[in-house]
């Protein structure tokens, strides 16, 4: 988390979007090695980093079959009132946070992952005065 | 790495001059977090203590399963008719409790002295 929020500050990223990240990061990390791999300290979680050049993409890769579907955006009413656990906002928050987040089922039944895309800013051009 | 969640507990009033029990929270707040989160709050009286403030000045970390303990307090909370109100939270995790709605059963402020006026 702390090395993907080191290469953003080098990109360039703002530091509200780092925050983002990071989150999106650790969320990512935690699906993986709680849904994925189902808490088998035997299996791994790989973080794959591509920095472009005017996006940082991100690949979480755990040894789980992948999402067939993605959970229904979180109710706070519903959980409120007890409809709905209170758990289970990770996914949303990875969606929330980023600009892209694609989740990709491992062809052979493992090495599945979260693919997480954060844009640099365009740059600004200031307007000349008259 | 994760840093453990510490917890306490004060007594203060509020600027209307109302009892408020204060849940500090300090560290990271996640999974592991049940006892510090739910635990402080649970010891408080259900019967004498109506409002709540969650002090998050000294978190620095949450994630969606710490929110989801923050979640389970206020179910307790809404059941129980107690009214709950949080300070202290950085702009970044403003923005997360923001986004999965727990503004709409606790206010965020900004401060202490914030909540303390909006109780």
């Amino acid at each position: 988390m702390s090395t993907a929020a080191s290469v953003a500050k080098l990109m360039g990223f703002r530091p509200e979007r780092i925050e983002d990240l990071k989150t999106a990061i650790a969320e990512a990390c935690i699906n993986a090695i709680e849904h994925g791999n189902k808490l088998n300290d035997g299996l791994q979680v790989g973080v794959l980093m591509n920095a472009g050049e005017d996006a940082l993409e991100i690949k979480v890769i755990d040894d789980g079959r992948g999402m067939k579907t993605l959970p229904p955006r979180p109710d706070i009413d519903k959980k409120i009132h007890g409809e709905e656990d209170p758990r289970g906002m990770g996914m949303f928050l990875i969606q929330a946070l980023v600009d892209e987040a694609e989740w990709v089922a491992g062809a052979n039944g493992k090495s599945s992952y979260v693919r997480l895309v954060v844009r640099l800013d365009p740059p600004s051009f200031d307007q000349p005065s008259e | 790495m994760q840093s453990e969640t510490k917890s306490k507990v004060d007594q203060i009033p509020s600027t209307a001059g109302h009892p408020v029990s204060v849940l500090r929270y300090e560290g990271d707040i996640a999974s592991t977090s049940k006892d510090a989160v739910l635990g402080s709050y649970q010891a408080l009286s259900k019967e004498t203590v109506k409002l709540i403030l969650l002090d998050f000045t000294k978190v620095d970390y949450i994630n969606s399963s710490g929110i989801a303990l923050v979640i389970q307090l206020l179910i307790e909370a809404s059941n129980s008719g107690q009214k709950v109100a949080a300070f202290g939270l950085s702009a970044h995790f403003t923005k997360v409790f923001t986004m999965v709605g727990i503004t709409k059963y606790a206010g965020l402020y900004p401060d202490q002295a914030a909540a303390l006026a909006a109780l």
